[in-house]
């Protein structure tokens, strides 16, 4: 940006990031999908479609063009919030860039349609041709150090790793073969699917690594109440969580970053080496070694191989890896998936095929999709939208932050916008109640002028003081999963204890 | 950026001010009332608002000038307006000595104390100063205070003050000389909006008025300095018309041939500069007039511009026409308000008639010139502190290279030139370089403004061709008061050298200068008599150089309060005792300033200390 890039921020807050950009779009929390038809239309009712991408590298174009033709401008407007005019303006800029691209986190991705608001944006890279090209394209900004790895190695429902499909038949009898086993053919359960067989009663003991369901979860009361009920719960964890402490085996694990040998990938798609700087402390081992032993107990003897061997594995079955030897890594400071073989440099960018004459490989669709609203509706009863978020010092449910002070850190607050505290007649500082369709809490009162009227905010950085996600939503999307964090309805009333709104937090 | 401003709130006075300078809010965001529509919807920040970080320095005067301080409310509201982090703009105004981030009562007098002035009584003004108003920046009084400052360029007419009245119309005036009583006089509030210039006498004339053959001052005192008819009767603006003649390469292949050099004391060749900056690829280009002549004991260019700054306009115009330029930058020291006041109503008129603007003199080239005023600091006057400050940082230097040539003004292709160098440029395209390279010698041609005050019969602004010695210049000035031996001159300024008297024979030029060992910097000549006390003034100068260290490198900012504790410590002593220790101190605290510092203010800090122990024998008594 120093060098003259132009920003623009898409947030219904104006948040610190937000204050970096030329421009601000403050649209309605889960509008985006009718900002990117918005903008799509107008690239190209202004002629601004990049024609020859999209001839050569791209199907769907026609059936695109006929399902965003009602979202004109001023639809835009009526459906985002944000004025028609800068929303023609952002879709100039980025239609007309050299180079542009699009960052997101989970302000896209934490909503019932969350693939929908995904493959609009999609559909506008490949409108404009800022995809494949350096420089360009679309980066998913993770959260921690090696969410892309987790999803490389097939901790995911449906792959083995490298993305490798699992009902592909193939690819799965290559597996078993490594593996000397048989392997279940059908795609897994997700997240919200494992807490449905919950209910159903199909699941009745949960083997659980580093999450912290019990305060992480949508509509949280219904997951504690879900999880009470298995017969059995195994945690592994480097912290007692409160799932932890729900469990009927603990594991203590190692600190991957420091305590274990091994890699991880960051949203760049670099594998990177982690060395073991120091011995766990106390009865804390290393994840592989808790894994090893617990095969061997289940009547599978994997011996106690190294972490480089076990990546050798990877490489063996996971073509996107083969050339990425532990010697390289070190050599190379990390190197790019795809790496096919030892003299593969790595691909700095995905999707130069789409460039290549003539383009190799399946075209790229455009898949329209519709704006669909927050499903948690706003009404009378609930005239405020609730969405949550994250803040610079802390992370998710605290587990790994609460444990040190930092300066920044101030507590959990219901965000409001100052006009909004006029309204409801509450002071800041002072405790009120919150409460969504699912449930209620008491909260402090935060002025925040980077919020609007009608727009609040929180996060769930402190749930054991403030369990906010007793008010989320677990509508979720039914392709990726992920429940709509980031749209709730609520109504916040005075307290009428006055000492428990001077002091109270405890919900 | 995501700024995280304090509680403190600005007053409706401090933020009209402001406003009157940055124009009014655009949106919520940028500290105008919040609208619930279109605030809540869209802001614009980013380069938009970084693009308006230059107009930090206009906005703090805009605050000190209204109430007397900048408060912290008013810092946070100037934050706001141009997006900057509050700790930045504390840093920047915190930079400058004429602002004050404390409390202040609305009506401050500068009184000089520096090495020209404690010649003329500045100590005893201030001992009057303190008798009737308490010690200098102390509250004895809500209304008014005052303040010893450094050289206020006032020393042909020492001891000088500048009085500030912060207000609605704030006022700057100044007096010299000044007595305490004139002092507490002015102090009072001012009653109606009158001219800065609050002399009660007519200010005497130069002392060559009505000699011929002057170049440089061949208009001061008789033109009317508000008046564009009659600079153009005076032959004004008939050098931007032969300089349309001849074309940008022209113009530059005449400044080459006259083999002008710099006059603000670095001496480069300025058909050099220009040459580079009109053949640069980058656009824009800037012109950049270093008017922020803060050396001690100089005052050439203050005179030019406040009797003659048309011509400055004008040698402005033809820069830029022969750089290709389209904006320039005149960056007027803050303790000149005389000269920023007759330089605005200058531009001002020169743009009326054409001779600024879209289309200048209808030739269809576009040029204008911004004022800019310095807030009191002397590293400004060096060439890249100059660039940080009008870019709305602190003032400090830069490492080169790069060079102002490629990368000046907010990283441009720049000319920055002195107003004297400048004002020699109409000469040179009048008559034409080689013309103009006859004058002086081979070596350094033209003439030169000299700077001549102490004690001297008459002290003043005198222009002479390079090549006249030292004692002719003297002599010129009326020679040494009363009858008196002449003790030293002290030559170049603060960052300048000693002479001795034996040494006054040499020819003011570059090269006979330097063959002594001396330079001649900025057309510095203060004389001292008998009478005087070097320790006093080489203490004074320890002190300046101390205070003046913009503190950004470690040679500089630890050399120059090493220097001063040493000669301190002599000073005590004054020939007893560890003398020979302390020298070699000094010389090796002198070497490394000379070798490490990353501009000329830490590189020359030591140079006027180190001649008065080599030459005068300081520390053999021979100061006293």
């Amino acid at each position: 940006m120093r060098n003259g890039a132009k920003l623009y921020a898409v947030d219904p807050r104006r948040t610190s990031s937000a204050q970096w950009a030329d421009t601000w779009l403050g649209i309605d929390v889960g509008s985006d999908i009718a900002l990117a038809n918005a903008m799509g239309r107008e690239i190209i009712a202004s002629g601004l479609v990049n024609r020859a991408f999209v001839e050569r590298a791209t199907t769907g174009f026609e059936e695109y063009k006929a399902k965003v033709e009602r979202y004109t401008l001023a639809e835009g407007e009526r459906l985002t919030g944000a004025p028609a005019a800068v929303i023609r303006q952002m879709a100039h800029d980025y239609a007309r860039a050299d180079r542009a691209e699009i960052c997101w986190t989970l302000g896209i991705t934490e909503h019932h349609n969350a693939v929908d608001n995904v493959l609009a944006i999609i559909n506008l890279s490949l409108l404009t041709g800022h995809v494949g090209r350096y420089g360009s394209g679309l980066n998913p900004l993770r959260g921690q150090n090696n969410v892309q790895g987790g999803g490389d190695m097939g901790a995911i429902p449906n792959k083995y790793p490298g993305f490798q499909d699992v009902e592909d038949a193939e690819v799965r009898a290559r597996f078993e073969r490594a593996w000397k086993v048989t392997l279940p053919p059908k795609y897994g359960w997700h997240l919200s699917e494992m807490f449905e067989a919950m209910e159903r009663g199909d699941l009745r003991t949960v083997y659980i690594i580093g999450e912290n369901p019990c305060q992480s979860e949508a509509d949280m009361k219904r997951a504690v109440g879900l999880m009470e009920r298995l017969d059995h719960i195994v945690v592994q964890d480097l912290f007692m969580t409160r799932t932890a402490a729900m469990a009927h085996v603990v594991l203590p694990a190692a600190a991957a970053w420091c305590e274990a040998e091994g890699t991880v990938t960051s949203s760049e798609r670099r594998v990177q080496r982690v060395r073991k700087a120091l011995d766990p402390p106390g009865e804390a081992r290393d994840d592989l070694d808790i894994l090893c032993d617990l095969a061997a107990r289940l009547g599978h003897d994997w011996g106690h191989p190294t972490a480089e061997e076990i990546w050798n594995e990877v490489r063996s079955l996971s073509p996107m890896h083969a050339g990425m030897s532990y010697r390289r890594l070190e050599e190379m400071n990390g190197l790019h998936w795809p790496c096919y073989d030892e003299t593969h440099p790595g691909e700095q960018f995905l999707h130069a095929r789409l460039w290549e004459e003539p383009c190799r490989g399946p075209k790229a669709p455009l898949v329209p999709v519709e704006f669909e609203p927050a499903v948690d509706e706003l009404t009378g009863e609930y005239p405020i939208r609730l969405t949550t978020g994250r803040r610079l010092d802390s992370f998710n449910t605290g587990v790994q932050t609460s444990g040190y002070s930092s300066p920044l850190r101030r507590g959990e607050t219901l965000d409001l916008a100052p006009e909004d505290g006029g309204q409801y007649g509450v002071d800041e500082g002072e405790v009120v109640r919150v409460t969504s369709r699912r449930g209620s809490i008491l909260a402090p009162v935060r002025y925040d002028t980077g919020l609007r009227p009608g727009l609040a905010f929180m996060t769930l950085h402190f749930p054991d003081d403030v369990a906010t996600n007793l008010l989320t939503i677990d509508a979720t999307d039914p392709k990726s999963g992920t429940a709509e964090f980031k749209a709730t309805a609520i109504r916040i009333e005075k307290i009428k204890e006055p000492a428990l709104a001077g002091a109270g937090l405890k919900g | 950026m995501d700024l995280h401003i304090g509680k403190a709130r600005a007053t409706l006075a401090e933020r009209r001010a402001v406003d009157a300078v940055l124009g009014p809010p655009a949106s919520g965001w940028e500290g105008g009332r919040r609208r619930s529509g279109a605030d809540a919807r869209t802001a614009r920040a980013g380069r938009e608002a970084r693009a308006r970080r230059h107009l930090l320095l206009p906005a703090l005067h805009a605050a000190q000038g209204r109430a007397g301080w900048i408060s912290a409310g008013a810092l946070n509201y100037i934050c706001q307006r141009l997006t900057v982090p509050p700790a930045e703009a504390y840093g920047v105004a915190s930079f400058y000595g004429m602002f004050s981030l404390e409390r202040r009562a609305p009506a401050v007098a500068h009184v000089c104390d520096d090495i020209v002035c404690r010649l003329k009584g500045a100590e005893p003004l201030c001992a009057g100063m303190e008798r009737a108003m308490g010690p200098a920046g102390g509250g004895a009084r809500k209304d008014a205070t005052w303040l010893r400052s450094p050289c206020l360029g006032l020393c042909e007419r020492a001891p000088a003050v500048l009085i500030a009245h912060a207000g609605e119309a704030p006022r700057e005036t100044v007096l010299a000389p000044a007595t305490a009583s004139e002092v507490i006089e002015a102090l009072k509030p001012p009653t109606a909006a009158g001219p800065s210039e609050t002399t009660a006498a007519p200010q005497a004339k130069i002392p060559q008025y009505g000699e011929p053959g002057l170049r440089l001052l061949c208009r001061v005192d008789r033109v009317d300095p508000t008046n564009l008819d009659d600079y153009r009767a005076h032959g004004g603006y008939l050098a931007l018309r032969r300089a349309i003649e001849l074309g940008p390469d022209a113009i530059v292949r005449e400044v080459l041939d006259s083999k002008l050099v710099g006059r603000g004391g670095a001496a480069f060749p300025t058909g050099r500069k220009w040459e580079a900056v009109l053949k640069a690829g980058a656009r824009p280009h800037y012109l950049v007039c270093n008017a922020d002549e803060s050396e001690p004991g100089t005052f050439k260019d203050r005179v030019l511009m406040e009797s003659d700054p048309f011509a400055l306009i004008e040698a402005m115009t033809i820069a830029g026409y022969a750089t290709a330029c389209e904006r320039g930058y005149l960056y007027v020291r803050g303790e000149y308000p005389l000269a920023a006041e007759r330089l605005s109503h200058a531009i001002g008129m020169a743009r009326a008639k054409g001779l600024l603007g879209e289309n200048v003199m209808d030739h269809g080239f576009r040029f204008d010139i911004e004022i800019r005023r310095g807030a009191g600091a002397y590293i400004c006057g060096e060439e890249t502190a100059l660039f940080n400050s009008i870019e709305g940082y602190r003032g400090e230097p830069r490492n080169k290279p790069p060079f102002p040539t490629t990368h000046g003004l907010f990283g441009k292709p720049t000319v920055v030139n002195n107003v004297e160098t400048l004002v020699n440029v109409l000469d040179i395209v009048l008559e034409a370089g080689h013309a103009y390279a006859a004058i002086g010698t081979p070596g350094s041609t033209g003439t030169k403004l000299f700077c001549v005050s102490g004690h001297v019969e008459r002290p003043g602004i005198y222009e002479v061709p390079f090549g006249t010695t030292l004692r002719e210049m003297l002599a010129r000035a009326g020679g040494v008061p009363g009858g008196r031996r002449l003790k030293a001159v002290l030559l170049g300024g603060a960052a300048g050298t000693f002479v001795t008297p034996e040494e006054i024979d040499v020819p003011l030029t570059f090269e006979g200068t330097r063959a002594i060992g001396a330079a001649l910097g900025s057309g510095v000549v203060v004389a001292f008599d008998e009478t005087a006390d070097l320790w006093d003034t080489v203490l004074r100068i320890a002190a300046f150089f101390r205070d003046e260290s913009c503190g950004q490198c470690v040679p500089c900012r630890v050399g120059t309060v090493r220097q001063e504790e040493a000669l301190h410590r002599l000073a005590r002593a004054r020939g007893a005792g560890r003398a020979a220790g302390e020298a070699a101190l000094l010389d090796e605290i002198g070497q490394a300033m000379r070798d490490a510092s990353i501009c000329g203010l830490g590189q020359t800090a030591a140079s006027a200390v180190a001649t008065a122990v080599a030459k005068l024998g300081l520390l053999d008594g021979g100061g006293a």
